[in-house]
């Protein structure tokens, strides 16, 4: 199947340099795909470059006809002074049908905040306001950008799972910029690694052992890549372990 | 007919009427953007318009249309910070650098130096009917524009990125709202003069602030507010011989005060 978005050796860079050189990417129908990069690799250039708020500076972007963006961005600029509830703000960039939006605010699991003030949210109920918007506009590609930021690991962790159910229910595809490697590497179908260029690319398990990917996030990333593999792999043996431990606390006293 | 509902009372009445209710079209944007600073450059470089305009002749509409798209184009040009100076002070150099070679440049004009005051703080009774048709002309297109990008103008005020994943031009929308601006600023100059346009842009809209819980309701609270203070403000001119411009600005201000008094009940 045809690539919803391609990039073909794009790069991009401001007066002070470039960011990007000569990087190759694409993301296909139904997949998730997460980029991973150190500040200052241009992860967020790249977002930009998709969604078309820069221009490529060389190379090109192809964009399938069909193409239906749903952006989740890392932040909104609101001003104290504009008033905007849950509800309008999901009418933007147009109305949303009425009986879609309260179905989607309850998916998502803010629709007792619907006549809430946007700016009064906490971490993860905006984010999941943000999240209901883009979905109102019947994306078939889902972008989010660090979309995890002021969640604890758990709210993070329940984010990321509703990610995926939603590419289930909907099929569209799902691109993540994220520093938290461990959580969301293993929702992903396909990770880049991006370092000014694509350091490595491929499955979580491909990318977790390429000595380019370690060179970047170093041993101490790698630990916790270790603990989050070992609590999602095992997680019916996690149970045990917690039994294991109340009895030895038991026979301890 | 006599007094307060003489004809030149009435003139004033419309053209009041037409600034104010245009005003918050582009006051709130103002307000959610934090372009105060940006309005006020733009305003002041209207009087450097108007010397413009008499030595060369031109209406005052145009010549103050002019150099105000050309200094807030000047300005959007320069909106990176560079040179170590930060935006702010960049604007406040560009605002009272046209504002002070604007007076200096209307001095050498011998028959307009006598009227400065009249551009400073506005000339609302002198307004001819002509004057009234330019206003409502002008309003008339600077509500149009902006009802028509009104979703674009909110949705990359909210995020910039946001709106153009969504197929649209942030920038070309910011252009536009840069020449509704000077648009307006050239319409207001004869109702409340070059110093206090930026008073009747920020002023009504961020008094409809705690009376609102949508964007929508904020603009038109914001056209009431500004129809009132227009009135009011002429009314209280005519009853206490007040320099109009400034009674106008004066009642919208009392109407912010007020709204910020009420409990705090609707702060969506």
């Amino acid at each position: 199947m045809t690539s919803l978005i391609e990039a073909a050796a794009v790069s991009a860079g401001f007066a002070g340099g470039t960011v990007l050189r000569d990087v190759d990417f694409h993301i296909d129908p139904g997949e998730i795909v997460t980029v991973v990069g150190p500040n200052g690799s241009g992860k967020s250039t790249l977002l930009r470059l998709l969604v078309g708020a820069i221009p490529p500076r060389g190379g090109r972007i192809t964009r399938r006809p069909d193409l239906r963006v749903g952006y989740v961005p890392q932040r909104l600029s609101i001003d104290p002074t504009l008033p905007l509830t849950v509800s309008r703000f999901l009418d933007l960039p147009r109305p949303a049908d009425r009986a879609e939006k309260l179905a989607l605010m309850d998916r998502v699991g803010i629709r007792p905040l619907a006549a809430h003030p946007l700016t009064g949210l906490s971490g993860g109920q905006y984010q999941r306001a943000l999240l209901a918007r883009a979905l109102l506009t019947r994306p078939n590609l889902l972008i989010l950008d660090e979309a995890t930021q002021g969640m604890d690991q758990r709210g993070s962790a329940e984010f990321y799972a509703l990610i995926e159910a939603l590419r289930a229910e909907t099929g569209a595809a799902v691109l993540m910029v994220s520093h938290e490697l461990h959580v969301v590497m293993s929702a992903s179908d396909r990770v880049v690694c991006l370092n000014g260029h694509v350091c490595c690319e491929g499955t979580p398990e491909i990318v977790r052992s390429a000595p380019e990917y370690r060179a970047l996030f170093g041993t101490g990333t790698h630990g916790a890549l270790a603990l989050y593999r070992h609590e999602h792999d095992h997680s019916h043996e996690h149970h045990h372990h917690h039994h294991q431990q109340h009895d030895e606390r038991g026979t301890g006293t | 007919m006599s007094g307060l509902f003489s004809e030149f009372m009435i003139r004033a009445a419309l053209a009041g009427l037409g600034v104010a209710l245009a005003a918050p079209w582009l006051g709130v944007f103002v307000v959610w953007r934090r372009m105060a600073y940006f309005g006020d450059a733009v305003a002041h470089a209207a009087v450097l318009g108007v010397a413009l305009s008499l030595m060369l002749e031109l209406p005052v509409v145009l010549g103050v249309m002019g150099v105000a798209v050309i200094v807030a184009l000047a300005i959007a040009a320069m909106e990176t910070p560079r040179g170590g100076i930060g935006a702010d002070s960049l604007l406040g150099v560009l605002s009272h650098g046209a504002l002070a070679f604007g007076l200096i440049a209307v001095s050498f004009l011998p028959g307009a130096r006598l009227n400065l005051e009249a551009y400073l703080f506005g000339d609302i009774l002198a307004v001819s009917w002509g004057d009234v048709a330019v206003i409502w002309g002008g309003a008339a297109a600077i509500v149009g524009v902006i009802a028509w990008r009104w979703r674009a103008l909110l949705t990359s005020t909210v995020n910039p990125d946001l709106a153009w994943s969504s197929g649209m031009n942030p920038d070309h929308d910011r252009r536009i709202l840069t020449l509704a601006l000077a648009l307006l600023v050239a319409l207001a100059i004869k109702v409340v003069g070059a110093l206090l346009i930026t008073a009747l842009l920020i002023i009504p809209a961020a008094a409809a602030r705690p009376l609102s819980r949508s964007p929508e309701v904020m603009l038109v609270a914001g056209m009431g507010i500004g129809a009132v203070s227009a009135l009011c403000g002429l009314g209280l001119s005519y009853e206490f011989d007040t320099p109009a411009g400034p009674s106008i600005v004066a009642v919208a201000v009392v109407a912010f005060a007020l709204g910020r008094l009420m409990p705090a009940r609707s702060a969506a």
